[in-house]
């Protein structure tokens, strides 16, 4: 549907209240930096289970909106909940520990090029000083989820950009977080490689059911996440049949710092807002 | 015109001063709160110290031979060349050493920690970090101060003992005096308030180092121009800091060990 902000608000409270409480919520969140707001009043939630699609073009704010989601930056107004709890004047200390929880993939993936790509997925393993016995067949069973189990020894530096992308999924999903934030993760990738990963994120979705937000300008990559769905049987993603979507995953869309959208994949393309019509084009 | 730019510039330079204030204090006061990452300090111990050897050793040597070539020619005129010995200990272990050894590992590791941390910055390794539940203050920062000061401490007396060595070549195979002598003099020179003062200093110029490096990289913004801008800025005021800290510290100490002693 498209928002205003009071609508914004209110259908965002009564989705939350329906759903139960939501992974993350956003209430009139407004950041800048140095200048005009980059994010202006922003609200809205993840519920349990649900991924939503964060749309609009390059420097509309989308990656700061990601970022605040996990106390990577704070606003200057607004208030965020993530799992329940107030993050926005949150110590950094007590952050850490709640980050812990969720999963973020950068990017351009964003990992530590000193370190191979088995100790980049067990990051978090080898600071909670897991054995290495566990650490390793956890990095197996999280590098045989991206495909990439032959890339164990090596350092980033040597894989190419998809593969680190796939990597930085590894990584994000080893500890089975409870909510996902994917940055752009198909950004600048060829078309194949593209449907690579939305192929990860879509068996991620449908396989553990993990809450996420993802950031995204290709439509193509949206609409493809939305209209297909993980076959177990078949270990592929398959699309949904015509006309259906995934009802878990639904759109939000940035203009110029405000959010304009929020809704499913029909209301978007049905949307009146010329912005909307305008990027759907 | 000119004076909006003169208050920008100013309140630039205060928020700068504090931001500082409270990193360094903050990296600092980390180690004294779990977690505390031993074995990076370990690492960042070899890199810094056993990795700066070779250049400290040489500039310390070389100091130690150009000192005793200057001080000969004053000296003999007034007939006193036997003192050269203490002249080079005093110069090296009060003076030169600290300061000699703090610039040099400085254009080594202040430069290295804020390119290597800016990198991490522009390629969001260090969010990466923070979002993986690790704070990179006690990961990055705290192991390199800590690191940079014990180091710097051994740095120094490694430096000392090269000077006074490269001045005892230079006294008696090119100054032609008693080798002996040299040593003797050197010695008998030496009191404990300089060796207290030579060993004092690189406590603080380590400090400085390592904090300003990492600073200056953790606080990178601009792509691969920044990381070099955060470099040069790392270097140019570590550099610039050891010397003004040098002149504080030096007359700090020298009211306080003269009340001392």
């Amino acid at each position: 549907m498209d928002l205003n902000p009071a609508s914004a608000q209110s259908g965002q409270d009564s989705a939350a209240a329906s759903e139960g409480a939501p992974v993350v919520a956003f209430r009139n969140v407004s950041i800048a930096f140095d200048g005009p707001p980059v994010l202006n009043d922003i609200s809205f939630s993840i519920a349990p289970g649900e991924t939503r699609i964060l749309l609009g073009p390059a420097g509309v704010g989308k990656s700061v909106l990601l970022k605040l989601a996990n106390g990577l930056l704070r606003p200057d107004e607004g208030s965020i909940l993530l799992f329940g709890q107030e993050i926005a004047h949150m110590p950094e200390e007590q952050l850490f520990s709640l980050r812990t929880r969720t999963g973020m993939v950068f990017q351009e993936g964003a990992l530590f090029d000193s370190l191979t790509v088995r100790d980049n997925v067990a990051y978090q393993l080898i600071q909670e000083r897991v054995p290495d016995e566990e650490i390793d067949r956890r990095v197996h069973d999280a590098l045989r989820f991206v495909e990439l189990e032959e890339t164990f020894d090596l350092y980033p530096a040597s894989l190419s950009g998809g593969m680190r992308r796939r990597v930085a999924i590894a990584r994000a999903f080893i500890q089975t977080p409870e909510l996902l934030l994917y940055d752009s993760p198909t950004g600048g990738l060829d078309p194949v490689t593209s449907t690579t990963i939305i192929e990860l994120i879509v068996k991620e979705r449908d396989v553990h059911h993990t809450p996420s937000l993802l950031v995204t300008h290709r439509l193509q990559d949206a609409f493809m996440l939305c209209q297909h769905r993980f076959d177990a049987a078949l270990g592929r993603m398959v699309p949904l049949p015509k006309g259906e979507t995934d009802p878990g995953t639904t759109f939000l869309m940035l203009e110029e710092g405000r959010l304009i959208f929020d809704g499913s994949l029909h209301e978007l393309v049905r949307s009146k807002n010329p912005f909307v019509q305008e990027f759907l084009e | 015109m000119a004076l909006l730019t003169i208050d920008k510039t100013a309140k630039n330079l205060v928020l700068t001063v504090q931001e500082y204030s409270l990193f360094s204090y903050r990296a600092v006061m980390n180690l004294f709160r779990p977690p505390v990452y031993w074995q990076d300090f370990l690492m960042q111990a070899d890199i810094i110290g056993v990795g700066s050897i070779s250049i400290v050793l040489l500039s310390g040597f070389f100091t130690g031979c150009v000192l005793a070539l200057q001080s000969a020619a004053t000296l003999s005129a007034f007939g006193a060349t036997a003192i050269t010995g203490r002249f080079v200990s005093l110069s090296m272990i009060r003076e030169l050493g600290p300061v000699l050894t703090g610039v040099m590992v400085s254009g080594r590791n202040a430069s290295s920690m804020a390119s290597e941390l800016g990198s991490m910055v522009v390629t969001e390794q260090i969010d990466a970090m923070r979002a993986l539940g690790v704070d990179p203050m006690r990961k990055l920062v705290t192991p390199r101060i800590y690191a940079t000061i014990s180091m710097l401490f051994f740095l120094t007396i490694v430096a000392d003992a090269f000077g006074i060595l490269g001045g005892s070549i230079v006294n008696t195979f090119m100054n032609h005096q008693n080798g002996p002598q040299y040593f003797s003099s050197a010695w008998e020179g030496l009191r404990y308030p300089d060796i207290v003062q030579g060993l004092v200093k690189p406590l603080f110029f380590g400090y400085l180092i390592a904090s300003v490096g990492c600073f200056y990289g953790m606080r990178t913004s601009g792509g691969t121009e920044g990381v070099g801008r955060s470099t040069i800025q790392a270097v140019v005021f570590a550099s610039v800091l050891i010397i003004f800290v040098d002149f504080i510290l030096t007359q700090v100490l020298l009211s306080v060990l003269a009340a001392w002693t």
